[in-house]
């Protein structure tokens, strides 16, 4: 008989026996979810005399926050960028796959494609929570097509675009519609670009740099206009020089406006970065890291020939080139993978490690109040971890979607 | 009276929790006999509640029926302050046991009708049927709850104005600012703990000492409210060595000579050995 009746008609569930990650560390807490989301205990015993209906024995777990993709291109053998007539299957298909990795929400990416896949493939899905069916939409990221030609690594030189119309011009040309998109990434050294990402921030878009020759005063007027974000630190830009950093210099810039973090997508699977580098960043920046799986058709798959957008790539071992090239065109590690490597390159503690998948990329798109954290009010995605940070289960809007087998 | 002198801080809230858990456990408390424990909140009672918590952890005992009635709150304080005596309840003892929020009691600081809220208090003790066992703390000054100096002995639960000494002794909770600190409480009355069947007092550390030895080796005063607890039938004082600081080794000697009679309370009783 849960006394709470007055308030909700919802069960109560206590996740007991576990240690959960909030205000920046692991503490020796229960979890209490009504509604989907994560209810103030104190509150609940004081104003409603209420308590819970239903308990579940982490066993000692950790919970963190659901993990956030905000860079995944497909897996599974499904690519986003391929056309296709039923895109959403596909979508729910790598979703449900990746729950098993902690994913709780995430950001389909499609790389650079010809004006027809965007007009196809965009209207096709919408930004929708997630749940037993698979990890939630939080829109798309656009990478390309107004990137730099020098820079566009996998991306296919013959589908790159420039702001030639004078910006949203292009921008609505190529992409059609702007109703599920979460994420842009552009070149900020492209002409015409500033208005765009004004305009993109106007509309709530998060603009990321990348795929760029940009310099670090470039980067720094596309940041004052609104560009939070950088694509893959390290990869496809300009390599760090100290007379000019490049993007890379927005790390530890002095011109990134007060009260604002410009963050970065570092893809911690131990081939795209090397630890050495990923340690520079995550000492020079913590706060601004976030980890991105960047993962490809092929992340889930066994080795061999894959498709990635409108080129084919091969996979060996760990590795993902260009088919018959040695240029590397997205990752195939998963993003408990990642946070396992990132926490072990860099040294760092759980808690950070974990938040670089959750809070980080929840505070670049501006979700703070409800994902990305398990302050009271949020919802309860969450991830169980052991203290190796293997998941163990996985909940969307506290619903148990993901268990690992006994 | 009793006196228990334990070494140090640790052993007193192990006795201390022991005591109650015997108390409990032999009360055999079930859905139509529920046990009514008095608590008090202060850095004295923290290392009882701890084993509290883990005897309860351990399954040893349970608060499905127990009800309890805590000695005071602020006045004006939110109750989700986290210096509130509702906040201090929560984090220290309620969210880690299995009591119902229904078989808790605290005075309700922001009540529309102070003087109402205290009344029903005491009406709720005696709905209970009375309290069995009142754990108290006391200040150096020698308060119980917030019955500062100069309360009456005979006193209900009341609004009380703090004393001085008390305000500047709570400032290292507000930020050490005086103006934050409330300066007004809800409060059982010395009467109302004197009510209970019995009676247990915690006191330790060096700085208490003076205050042991008022409430134990003088006369009854207002002055030093604990000093009331000389004339209820049923007292428990549980200290340690370093509070024991003003006593007359006479005094000392006397109860210490005796802890192999009052350590037997402690000792684990039948139900619970049978189980283990």
């Amino acid at each position: 008989m849960p006394s709470n009746k007055s308030v909700s008609d919802a069960s109560i569930t206590q996740f007991i026996n576990c240690r959960i990650l909030r205000e920046h560390q692991l503490q020796r807490e229960d979890l209490w979810v009504r509604d989907g989301r994560i209810l103030d205990p104190e509150k609940l015993f004081f104003d409603e005399q209420g308590y819970a209906d239903e308990r579940v024995n982490c066993e000692g777990s950790i919970i963190a926050p659901g993990f956030i993709d905000v860079q995944i291109n497909g897996g599974y053998g499904i690519d986003f960028s391929q056309i296709s007539e039923d895109v959403s299957s596909g979508l729910s298909f790598v979703s449900k796959k990746i729950l098993q990795h902690g994913v709780t929400s995430f950001c389909p990416t499609l790389v650079t494609s010809p004006p027809a896949v965007y007009h196809k493939v965009l209207p096709q899905v919408k930004v929708h929570d997630g749940g037993r069916g698979g990890a939630g939409v939080l829109g798309f990221h656009l990478e390309g097509p107004f990137i730099s030609v020098e820079k566009k690594g996998a991306h296919p030189e013959s589908f790159l675009r420039t702001f030639q119309a004078g910006g949203m011009e292009d921008l609505m040309e190529a992409y059609g519609s702007l109703d599920s998109v979460a994420m842009v990434t552009l070149a900020p050294e492209l002409a015409g670009s500033q208005s765009v990402v004004r305009e993109l921030c106007r509309r709530g878009i998060t603009v990321s740099l990348g795929h760029s020759v940009a310099n670090l005063s470039q980067a720094e007027e596309a940041v004052h206009h609104g560009a939070s974000f950088i694509t893959h630190l390290f990869n496809a830009m300009l390599p760090f020089h100290h007379r000019d950093p490049g993007i890379v210099g927005l790390l530890t810039s002095d011109r990134v406006p007060s009260g604002r973090t410009v963050y970065y997508g570092m893809i911690a699977d131990g081939i795209h970065t090397n630890p050495a580098a990923l340690r520079i960043a995550h000492r020079a920046h913590p706060s601004g890291l976030v980890l991105v799986t960047d993962a490809i058709t092929a992340m889930g798959l066994p080795p061999g020939r894959h498709t990635l957008g409108q080129q084919v790539v091969e996979i060996q071992g760990l590795h993902a080139y260009v088919a018959g090239t040695t240029t590397l065109c997205g990752s195939i590690a998963t993003m408990d993978m990642c946070v396992r490597h990132f926490k072990q390159a860099a040294g760092c503690s759980v808690e950070e490690a974990l938040e670089a998948a959750s809070l980080h990329p929840a505070q670049l798109l501006g979700l703070v109040h409800k994902k990305g954290n398990l302050d009271y009010g949020s919802d309860a995605d969450l991830v169980l971890l052991d203290d190796a940070l293997n998941v163990k289960a996985t909940f969307i809007s506290g619903e148990e979607v993901w268990r690992k087998e006994p | 009276m009793k006196l228990i002198i334990l070494n140090d801080y640790d052993e007193a809230s192990e006795w201390a929790a022991k005591y109650i858990r015997n108390k409990i456990l032999l009360f055999t408390p079930g859905p139509d006999r529920y046990f009514t424990l008095g608590l008090p909140t202060g850095s004295t009672p923290m290392g009882c509640y701890k084993k509290l918590i883990e005897y309860y952890k351990m399954g040893h005992i349970s608060f499905q029926y127990v009800k309890t009635f805590n000695m005071d709150e602020y006045v004006g304080l939110p109750r989700d302050h986290p210096e509130s005596y509702h906040s201090f309840m929560w984090n220290h003892f309620f969210k880690h046991i299995d009591i119902k929020a229904e078989n808790t009691h605290i005075l309700d600081g922001n009540a529309a009708d102070l003087q109402a809220e205290c009344a029903a208090f005491e009406d709720k003790i005696t709905a209970a049927g009375g309290i069995e066992l009142f754990v108290g703390g006391i200040g150096p000054d020698g308060h119980i709850a917030f019955n500062e100096p100069g309360s009456s002995l005979a006193s209900r639960t009341r609004v009380k104005t703090l004393a001085k000494d008390t305000i500047i002794a709570n400032a290292r909770f507000f930020d050490g600012d005086l103006s934050k600190v409330p300066t007004m409480s809800l409060t059982v009355g010395v009467g109302t703990v004197m009510d209970a069947k019995e009676v247990m007092i915690l006191i330790t550390g060096a700085h208490k000492a003076f205050a042991l030895y008022k409430a134990i080796e003088e006369g009854v005063n207002h002055m030093w409210t604990v000093s009331a607890f000389q004339q209820h039938p049923q007292t428990v004082f549980v200290c340690d060595e370093d509070a024991t600081l003003e006593l007359r080794v006479k005094t000392v000697k006397y109860f210490k000579g005796m802890m192999h009679v009052h350590n037997k309370l402690v000792e684990p009783p039948p139900s619970l050995l049978k189980r283990n």
